[in-house]
């Protein structure tokens, strides 16, 4: 599947891997986590109420649409994230409490 | 209407589920709301339903509540999301296990049996808790409700019931006739012959006004609520302690978030009708909340709240007939533990106003109890 | 009152803000929630990034590199407080968490610059990956060079939306439709007041232009009905002035009506509200020069009023100079006149655009019962409605107490505007009768792992 983000520029980035529900994911240097999970995929979480997966909204922290999980049940804002080397994430389920 | 056997001010849970229970008699009520129903104390509340750790001689009252909040459906329509999960109080300290040790042993001739859990037995069951505590006390028949849905879910069964209920109705002045309280709105002014007092922590200054001073003092609770997570919490969970910062707790609602409180309370106004959280209290109640539930350390608050509710010196209500005033009746000033109590509190309050006798014992809460102290109460 | 002065917002009110502050030798805390100066509209690209000015802002280039410049001179001489989020605030004082610890900041003054996000009206499928705020979609691209969509469509009203439309095009995307909720007379109509800056009808009949010359289909007074899709948006449906059907297929809908101030912290730091009719919504009180009614408060900029970027800059500067001369320093009357004269035609221009563009109230009653209107906690309508109907919730922080409407991890933000309309609507009364939803901290989420400073 196609990320929802499409990249029109600033591509001669560093590259930046993650993994993302136990897959490697190639992002750049300088993306948001959002775009970071964007560009490749078409979700950054499911609704805790069940209806459906959710991808952010406003993109400049004001919907708090966007909050992550990381593998070990951290929280992350993926919008306002820069995302770093070796970020783990899941996008499907709510690993809490932390295993 | 604007005459009935009974007015009562105040429409919070305790005003509103009296009127329900009063039309169950067949006894015709005026509940008068100065803003909506169940908007202060009963509304801003935890949410509790709690009977242990309770004032013993509370008891009978709590378990008579127990019993009507197991039947919400048939007493009024819905379940105000009453969950019977339990509830565990924690010790993390000698001095705290030696209380919950006491009480368990106390409550037994009330008729609440509580479970003490220690070591890995504790884990095992409740591996959620914290390392650190050393023992719960568990009492497996209270749970938890939602206060937002509770007093209004009376006042609508109270109407369909046949109580006129008026909310943005406030009381300007309240006189006495030969037979009748003439309670003067901007509505209109109401008669009744028979008149309650549940005003919350308002209560004090209508019970000032009759000639029955009592010592109460508004304060608002420092309430918050973190965002939805899977549930896996089922108990309430609070912790037993005598250091008042100590003493948060927490539950767990379907829907994932988890809701707190306790601790420190801020200053309430009952002029301008509003507590103000302090979030500097927020900030104090997190380490606390993190060692009672390590796993919500991960989390983020995404609401505070607080609410006006009055508090007696002594941390107990004022309940039953006025010493003063023929027909006069109170049940107020529940020092922020009435929620729980409150369909009891409704339920013995109509028994007491049709009967002369309220069903179970009430005798501490008496406000004859302020006039037999010496020299001013406040 | 002891303490400094204290900017909240970094955009182009708070940077003039600062910057009059300094000039008056004050050294002024400026307090910024994301990592970088500009705001929203002259948001940065994150450092490494090489697009120039021109290519990010268009026409308002100039604009935005004479603010990021002002903000940069300030960097030394004001107490810069970036990533830093005010969560609330209490006597006197702020609130603030950075880096995981709280402290509370006192201030003599308090300039609240904060800005404005996307006005949105709930419609079904709003929440499926590929929806965005326009103001998103622009941020999308302009922070992080990318689009929301290779086939986007924007739907909304409001000058945004044609500017937004105008920049993807130029960046290569496949606007598929612009679709406009208000009917073209309403711009007519609203020409008198619109033309107080005539520069900015002009731009704007040039992208209009532009994108007509590329093919892309601008609908106006239409009305929509979905956003369609299997966990990603595919299409849109909608009805057109003469009531006719259509389906436009899409991989990205960008959605947004004008922009709401964002009021957290003015209602937190008490400040009284009033509806403004204009508007639509209830608005913090100030007087001309940006004084809230709460001593030592004042508001600048998009969060007060939504009247741009230009606008902002001089209200920015003239909270400051109001709040000096409360604090007794001997600000020029000529400087704060010309300010005002500057402000007058911007002001006008606001109420032409909410002529021109009006919020689509209607759209409220017309939401299925089973749309979400609060997508933090996953509120229908039909919730909504029953908590006004069957429990007789008066006003919106009733209706919010019964059915969690407003009341998961924004706080309302995204939702409170429209679910009021749906209140009003089911209720029959009019917008303003069922109130506002009252603020509460946290501003935004605090982690529970917050330290306090000692």
């Amino acid at each position: 599947m196609t990320g929802l983000l499409h990249r029109v520029g600033e591509t001669q980035r560093r590259a930046v891997r993650i993994r993302v529900d136990g897959a490697e994911v190639s992002a750049l240097e300088g993306d948001t986590l959002l775009v970071a999970l964007l560009t490749s995929g078409a979700r950054l979480r499911e609704s805790e109420f069940g209806d459906g997966p959710r991808a952010g909204f406003c993109l400049m922290g004001a919907c708090q649409d966007c909050w992550v999980w990381t593998e070990d049940g951290g929280r992350l804002r993926a919008c306002s994230t820069p995302v770093a080397e070796g970020m783990r994430v899941v996008t499907r389920g709510a690993p809490w409490p932390a295993p | 209407m604007t005459r009935a056997d009974v007015i009562i001010v105040g429409g919070g849970l305790m005003g509103a589920a009296t009127a329900l229970f009063l039309r169950q008699r067949g006894v015709s009520v005026i509940l008068l709301e100065r803003d909506l129903v169940g908007s202060h104390a009963s509304g801003t509340n935890f949410g509790n339903v709690r009977r242990q750790g309770r004032f013993l001689p509370q008891l009978p009252l709590a378990n008579r509540s127990r019993e009507i909040w197991g039947r919400l459906p048939e007493v009024i329509g819905e379940d105000a999301e009453f969950l019977p999960s339990g509830h565990l109080r924690v010790a993390f300290s000698d001095a705290a296990i030696g209380k919950l040790e006491a009480y368990a042993r106390d409550a037994r001739p009330y008729g609440l049996e509580l479970e003490l859990i220690t070591g890995n037995a504790l884990r095992a069951r409740f591996p959620f808790l914290s390392p650190e505590a050393r023992m719960a006390s568990y009492s497996p028949l209270d749970g938890h409700a939602n206060p937002r849905l509770a007093a209004p879910a009376f006042a609508r069964a109270a109407r369909r019931a046949g109580a006129e209920v008026q909310e943005r109705t406030e009381v300007l002045s309240i006189a006495k006739s030969a037979e009748d309280f003439l309670v003067e709105t901007p509505a209109g002014t109401f008669r009744a012959p028979i008149l309650q007092v549940s005003s919350g922590a308002w209560g004090g200054r209508m019970a000032e006004a009759f000639g029955e001073p009592v010592p109460i003092t508004p304060r608002g609770p420092q309430m918050g609520v973190t965002e939805p997570v899977p549930y896996r919490i089922a108990p309430v969970l609070g912790v037993a302690s005598d250091v008042t910062e100590e003493g948060v707790y927490l539950r767990q609602v379907e829907r994932g978030n988890i809701v707190f409180g306790g601790g420190l309370r801020s200053e309430a106004s009952l002029d301008t009708k509003r507590a103000r959280l302090d979030p500097v209290n927020t900030l104090r109640q997190l380490p606390y909340l993190a060692r009672l539930l390590p796993a919500v350390r991960a989390l983020s608050v995404i609401r505070t709240w607080s609410g006006v509710e009055g508090y007696m010196r002594d941390d107990i209500p004022v309940m039953g007939p006025s010493a003063k005033v023929p027909g006069l009746f109170y049940a107020f000033g529940f020092c922020g533990h009435g929620f729980q109590l409150g369909p009891g509190v409704g339920a013995t309050m109509a028994e007491l106003i049709a009967t002369g006798s309220p069903g179970v014992p009430i005798d501490p809460f008496l406000i004859s109890r302020f006039a037999a102290s010496e020299g001013d109460p406040r | 009152m002891a303490g400094p002065v204290i900017v909240v917002g970094a955009g182009p009110a708070g940077i003039r803000a600062a910057e009059r502050l300094v000039e008056a030798g004050l050294r002024p805390v400026l307090i910024e929630e994301s990592a970088r100066d500009g705001g929203q509209i002259y948001r940065r690209q994150p450092e490494g990034f090489t697009r120039p000015h021109e290519a990010l802002y268009g026409s308002e280039a100039a604009k935005a590199r004479a603010l990021h410049a002002a903000a940069e001179a300030l960097r030394p001489r004001v107490d810069w407080r970036p990533e830093t989020l005010v969560w609330a605030a209490r006597d006197n004082a702020l609130l603030v968490n950075a880096a995981g610890r709280s402290e509370s900041l006192p201030y003599a003054a308090l300039i609240l610059a904060t800005g404005a996000t996307d006005r949105v009206m709930p419609l079904p499928g709003w929440t499926l990956p590929g929806v965005t705020t326009l103001g998103g979609a622009q941020i999308a691209l302009k922070a992080q060079a990318c689009t929301i969509g290779a086939r986007p469509v924007f739907l909304g009203t409001g000058p945004l939306l044609y500017l937004v439309a105008w920049q993807y095009l130029k960046a290569g995307a496949a606007v598929q439709a612009v679709l406009d909720t208000s009917p073209f007379m309403k711009r007519v109509e609203a020409l008198p007041w619109m033309l107080a800056r005539p520069g900015l009808v002009v731009r704007g009949w040039t992208y209009t232009r532009d994108l007509q010359k590329a093919g892309v289909r601008i609908a106006t007074g239409i009305m929509p009905v979905a956003i369609e899709g299997d966990d990603r948006a595919a299409a849109v449906r909608w009805r057109d002035a003469t009531g006719q059907d259509h389906r436009t297929e899409c991989d990205a809908v960008g959605i947004g009506y004008g922009l709401r101030s964002e009021t957290q912290l003015a209602d937190l730091a008490r400040c009284a509200f009033a509806f403004d009719a204009g508007a639509r919504q209830w608005l913090p009180v100030a007087d001309e020069d940006g004084r809230a009614g709460v001593p030592g408060v004042y508001l600048a900029g998009d969060g007060a009023q939504v009247r741009g970027a230009d606008a902002a800059e001089l209200a920015g500067r003239l909270a400051a100079c109001a709040a000096l001369r409360d604090l007794g320093t001997a600000v020029d009357e000529i400087e704060m006149v010309t300010l005002r004269r500057r402000l007058a035609p911007m002001t006008r221009f606001r109420r032409g655009l909410e002529r021109a563009f009006p919020w689509p109230a209607n759209l409220a009653a017309a939401l299925p019962d089973e749309a979400l209107v609060c997508r933090c906690e996953a509120i229908t309508a039909g919730t909504l409605r029953r908590a006004g109907g069957e429990y007789g919730a008066p006003e919106v922080n009733r209706a919010k107490a019964f059915s969690r409407t407003g009341m998961g991890r924004c706080q309302g933000r995204m939702c409170g505007l429209a679910a009021a309309e749906v209140l009003a609507a089911a209720r029959g009364e009019p917008i303003e009768a069922v109130g506002r939803l009252r603020g509460a901290a946290p501003v935004k989420p605090l982690p529970v792992a917050t330290e306090a400073a000692p």
